[in-house]
């Protein structure tokens, strides 16, 4: 199951887990990702904390954790090779997070609505 | 009210390029193009940049009386810089100050026999139109029916000559009017990313035939002011308003070699200029200078981060800063203080962690000039 947030996140559903990643319209509006600074694994988040740091080659901007829980996993790749989010962001996960609530991903956008979010 | 945004001779070409558009000084300019920052960064470091510059100020000074030491001399009330030396068809590099030393703009002159060509920065144009107005013995003239455009990089003279073949005989700041397609250019090969390269006014009735003229050969690419910016950097050449401005010496935004001799303590046409006391005695003994710094790990450290010594001291802001594509790692600029030597350690702080910098020599890319 694929559901997206207004800002730009896809959450991907895996098991009791959540999958983060950035959409293709928000790499194309950072522009080219320089820096990413993620967060440490095991820390528990609230909804809307600002989590990751993304740096483009023009600025400088949060991601934010789209539920309340604990990171379960982090992409270390990612800050090594921070393009790889300009490259293919539907795979270039940033973290993943297990909720404090099991009905975390109901509220969020399926595609359709998505997409009609950003055209 | 102020003025709506302005548009150059080129938006219509900017936006059926796909650029993404923003204001810049007052103008509506190119930031990127579908290309990318990093990428457009890159090619004219290695092939050849458009860029347009039409927002930048274009101004003739031209002496009343015929003769060009009359204007010369006038000009060099203004800026401290060898006005008079200059030769036919040459340019140079110079800065208008203040009463108080520091930098009004910062600008090239070009002597074009029977006027100079002033080319000043966009947001301080009609200011130091105001400025050069208050000179006797020359009559000022603002340019308005002519853009400007920049193609740099290593392959920017075999695709300009193609054009217009005369660009080849032509060295680092020399300034000429070479013809194309019946419409006179005035070129000068200089520019602001450190490679070789040529700026180009074109009647603003043929700038955009010229510019898809040169956008027709196969090195050249659109790229905006995102990448002019970063290349910019890297090469270490200061953007006015943010590593300096009025209250900025020359020596203390590392420009006192824009100074020459002659117009130095002991030299022939010593001092006779805005603030000449300050900047003369300053030269060589600024507090604080102008300094290259390379932050450790990939975060950039932007401008207006603050800046600590290895003990906690504040010692200044960065004043330009992000990543440079051809470094492969963040830079930056700063005024610090003068004593602190190069390889030192000093720190930012980046979202309330202290973040290690190596204070360095400018530049971080070396330039690449046809002399």
């Amino acid at each position: 199951m694929l559901k997206y947030t207004e800002d730009h996140e896809w959450l991907r559903a895996e098991g009791d887990e959540i999958v983060v990643g950035i959409t293709k319209h928000a790499s194309d509006q950072l522009g080219d990702v320089v820096f990413i600074e993620l967060p440490e694994a095991g820390r528990a988040v609230e909804a809307g904390e600002e989590i990751v740091v993304i740096e483009s080659v023009k600025a400088a901007s949060d991601i934010v954790a789209p539920v309340a829980g604990t990171i379960t996993a982090v992409n270390e790749a990612l800050s090594d090779s921070p393009g790889d989010v300009n490259g293919d962001p539907m795979t270039a996960w940033f973290f993943r997070i297990k909720p404090a609530d099991a009905g975390a991903m109901d509220g969020f956008m399926d595609e359709a609505a998505y997409k009609a979010l950003v055209e | 009210m102020p003025d709506p945004t302005r548009r150059t001779g080129l938006y219509d070409l900017h936006v059926e390029q796909g650029a993404r558009m923003v204001p810049f000084a007052g103008w509506d300019m190119p930031v990127q193009f579908p290309m990318g920052v990093m990428a457009e960064h890159l090619h004219p470091r290695q092939r050849a940049g458009l860029f347009d510059v039409s927002h930048m100020g274009q101004v003739l000074v031209t002496p009343d009386d015929g003769q060009m030491a009359t204007a010369a001399a006038a000009l060099e009330t203004l800026i401290p810089a060898d006005v008079a030396g200059l030769a036919q068809g040459r340019q140079r590099y110079g800065l208008f100050t203040n009463d108080a030393g520091g930098i009004l703009d910062d600008l090239m002159f070009a002597n074009r026999g029977d006027h100079f060509l002033l080319v000043v920065n966009a947001a301080c144009a009609e200011q130091d139109i105001a400025h050069l107005r208050t000179l006797a013995g020359v009559t000022v003239t603002p340019v308005t029916d002519r853009g400007l455009v920049a193609l740099q990089g290593p392959q920017a003279e075999v695709a300009l000559a193609r054009l217009v073949p005369g660009v080849a005989d032509m060295r680092f700041m020399d300034s000429t009017a070479l013809e194309w397609d019946g419409v006179a250019l005035w070129i000068s090969r200089s520019g602001y990313t450190g490679e070789d390269g040529f700026e180009i006014s074109v009647p603003e009735t043929r700038l955009a035939d010229f510019a898809r003229a040169l956008l027709a050969q196969p090195e050249v690419a659109p790229i905006g002011l995102g990448a002019r910016d970063s290349l910019r950097l890297e090469v270490g050449m200061p953007l006015y308003g943010h590593d300096m401005d009025a209250s900025v010496t020359p020596a203390q935004a590392a420009l006192g070699w824009s100074i020459p001799k002659v117009r130095r303590t002991g030299g022939a046409r010593a001092g006779g200029f805005p603030g000449a006391e300050v900047i003369l005695a300053e030269l060589g003994a600024a507090p604080v200078t102008r300094r290259g710094l390379r932050p450790e790990g990939r975060a950039p450290i932007r401008e207006g981060v603050a800046l600590f010594s290895d003990d906690g001291a504040p010692i200044g802001t960065v004043s330009s800063g992000g990543f440079g594509p051809s470094v492969g790692g963040p830079i930056a600029m700063a005024r610090i203080p003068a004593e602190i030597p190069d390889g030192a350690t000093i720190q930012a702080e980046l979202r309330g962690k202290r973040v290690p910098l190596t204070v360095c020599a400018l530049p971080f890319v070396t330039p690449s000039y046809k002399r």
